[in-house]
C-alpha cells in the first residue's frame, strides 16, 4: 500500500472534475453499477421501494454515507493500522449512517419512520464497506469522494426505477400522486408489486434489461 | 507497514472518542426537533380521528384550541399530577386492566367550548406479527364510533396492513356502536370481505387473507374500550 501512495503523491495534482474523475461517477451508473452488475445493496432495493419518495430519500442518505466516508477514510488512510482497519472503517461509517439517521428523524420524521430500520442498515450495505475496502483505501480524498457519489448515484438510480414501476403498479401513483385516477381511468392495483417478491421480478428484469444493452456477462 | 500495539490502542480509543463526541454532540443538538416530531404526530393521529386534516393544517394550534387531555383509571376517576403525553400506552397495555393509566382526550364543540363533542381513546393490541395501536373517537354518548385511526408496527403489506393504508377500512367503524342499548358488545371484524353489515350496528366488513389482523383489532377494541366503562358511567353513560 505505502509504495502506491508515494507513487500517487509524487504526481501533479489532478483537478477534481479531470476525465478520469468523471469516470469515477458515470462508471458506477452503467458499467459498474453497484446493484446490477456487482448485485451489492440488493436487501434495501427490495425493502424501501414501494414508494418513490422514501426510496428518494434512501437514495441520498446512501450517497451522503458512502461519499463522505469515503473522503474521511481516504484521509486517514496512511495512518489507519492495518490490522483494524475494517472496524476503523466500520466506526466511520456508523459515525455518517447515524448522523443520517438523526438528521432525518429531526427533518424529515414520516421519512424516516416509512425507512424504519432501513437506514440504520446502511451501515451493512456491502456497497459502502466495499468502496471503502476498493477504493478509498488506495486513493486521494477527492477521486474517494467522487467514487462515493458515483457509487450513492448507481445506487439511487436503479432504486428510483424499481420504486417507479412499484408504485405505478401497486399504488397506481408517482411520488404520491395518482396518475391513473387523474387520467380518468380506473387502476386495480397489483399487490404483487407491493411486496418483495414483487420486487425482486422487476429487479431482475432491470439487470437484464441493463446487461443485455452493455454488454455485461459474468466472467466464469 | 505494521505499527506497534500501543500505536493500534491509541488509535482506537482516540477514534472512538471522536467518533462517540460528534455523536452525543449531534444527538443533543437534535433531540428537541425530534421530540416535537413525534408530539406532533401523535396530535395529528388524535385529532385525525376525528376530523379530516386538511393539508397544511396548523395541528399544534387546532389540538390546543379543541381538545383537553387527562387521565382517568380504571375507575373513571381523574389521576392528578399525571400528562396524558407521559404515560405510555404501550407500556399500560402489558399491565392488567384493572391498573392501567387511561388518557382520555375531549374534544370540544365548535360551537361551546364548555361542552364535549367527542372523546378520543387511545386503544393498543397485538395484531398477528406485532403490536397494532390507534385512537378511536366517540360521539358524546360514549357508543357511536365517530372515527377511527389504527397504525401498526408489522402488519403484512397489503393484507393486515390495510388497517392503517386503507382509510375505506377504518370508515367502515363509522357510526357503528360499541354498546346495544347499555350493555358493551364492541364491534367486531368479521371474517371474509365484500358482506353487507349496514344493518348490524355491532359487525364491520372483514379484510380478505387478514383474518388474524382483523381478530388481533377485535380484541383491542373489546379490551380498550371496556376498560373506560366506568369513566362513561361516572360521564353520565347509562
Amino acid at each position: 500500500m505505502s509504495t502506491e501512495t508515494v507513487a500517487v503523491e509524487v504526481k501533479k495534482a489532478e483537478p477534481l472534475f479531470s476525465k478520469k474523475n468523471k469516470k469515477l461517477i458515470t462508471n458506477p451508473l452503467d458499467i459498474d453499477n453497484p446493484i446490477t452488475v456487482q448485485v451489492l445493496g440488493v436487501c434495501s432495493a427490495l425493502a424501501v421501494t414501494t414508494q418513490m419518495l422514501p426510496a428518494l430519500y434512501m437514495s441520498a442518505s446512501l450517497l451522503v454515507v458512502t461519499a463522505a466516508s469515503n473522503a474521511i477514510i481516504s484521509m486517514m488512510r496512511n495512518t489507519i493500522p492495518s490490522r483494524i482497519r475494517i472496524i476503523v472503517q466500520l466506526a466511520v461509517v456508523s459515525l455518517w449512517v447515524t448522523l443520517v439517521s438523526e438528521l432525518l428523524k429531526a427533518y424529515a420524521y414520516d421519512i424516516s419512520k416509512t425507512l424504519s430500520v432501513f437506514v440504520g442498515l446502511i451501515i451493512t450495505n456491502c456497497i459502502v464497506m466495499g468502496r471503502l475496502e476498493a477504493f478509498a483505501m488506495g486513493n486521494k480524498p477527492g477521486p474517494s469522494f467522487m467514487d462515493g457519489v458515483g457509487n450513492g448515484l448507481g445506487y439511487g438510480l436503479i432504486l428510483m426505477i424499481i420504486a417507479f414501476f412499484r408504485e405505478l403498479l401497486g399504488s397506481g401513483a408517482i411520488f404520491g400522486f395518482k396518475v391513473f385516477e387523474a387520467m380518468g381511468l380506473h387502476y386495480k392495483s397489483n399487490g404483487l408489486m407491493l411486496l418483495p417478491a414483487g420486487a425482486c421480478i422487476l429487479l431482475g428484469i432491470v439487470i437484464w434489461v441493463q446487461r443485455s444493452i452493455n454488454g455485461y456477462r459474468e466472467s466464469h | 507497514m505494521r505499527q506497534s500495539n500501543l500505536y493500534i490502542v491509541l488509535y482506537a480509543a482516540i477514534l472512538t472518542v471522536v467518533c462517540g463526541g460528534v455523536l452525543a454532540w449531534a444527538s443533543e443538538g437534535l433531540k428537541e426537533k425530534q421530540q416535537a416530531n413525534i408530539a406532533l404526530e401523535q396530535k395529528k393521529n388524535i385529532l385525525s380521528a376525528v376530523v379530516e386534516l386538511k393539508e397544511g393544517e396548523d395541528i399544534s394550534a387546532l389540538y390546543a384550541k379543541k381538545v383537553k387531555a387527562f387521565v382517568v383509571d380504571y375507575q373513571g376517576n381523574k389521576v392528578q399530577g399525571v400528562q396524558p403525553k407521559d404515560v405510555v400506552v404501550a407500556a399500560e397495555y402489558k399491565k392488567p386492566a384493572e391498573e392501567r393509566l387511561l388518557p382520555v382526550y375531549e374534544f370540544k364543540s365548535e360551537s361551546d367550548s364548555s361542552k364535549t363533542e367527542y372523546v378520543v381513546l387511545p386503544v393498543y393490541g397485538f395484531g398477528l406479527w406485532d403490536h397494532i395501536w390507534g385512537y378511536v373517537a366517540l360521539q358524546s354518548d360514549f357508543s357511536t364510533v365517530q372515527g377511527v385511526k389504527f397504525q401498526h408496527k408489522g402488519e403484512t403489506p397489503g393484507l393486515g396492513a390495510r388497517i392503517e393504508s386503507d382509510e375505506e377500512v377504518q370508515n367502515r367503524y363509522k357510526g357503528k356502536t360499541f354498546y346495544d342499548k347499555n350493555t358493551f358488545v364492541s364491534i367486531t371484524m368479521m371474517k371474509g370481505e365484500g358482506n353487507d353489515w349496514t344493518g348490524d350496528q355491532h359487525k364491520v366488513d372483514g379484510l380478505s387473507g387478514a383474518t388474524l389482523t382483523a381478530k388481533g383489532v377485535n380484541n383491542m377494541l373489546k379490551d380498550y374500550i371496556a376498560s373506560y366503562e366506568n369513566y362513561f358511567k361516572k360521564n353520565g353513560k347509562k
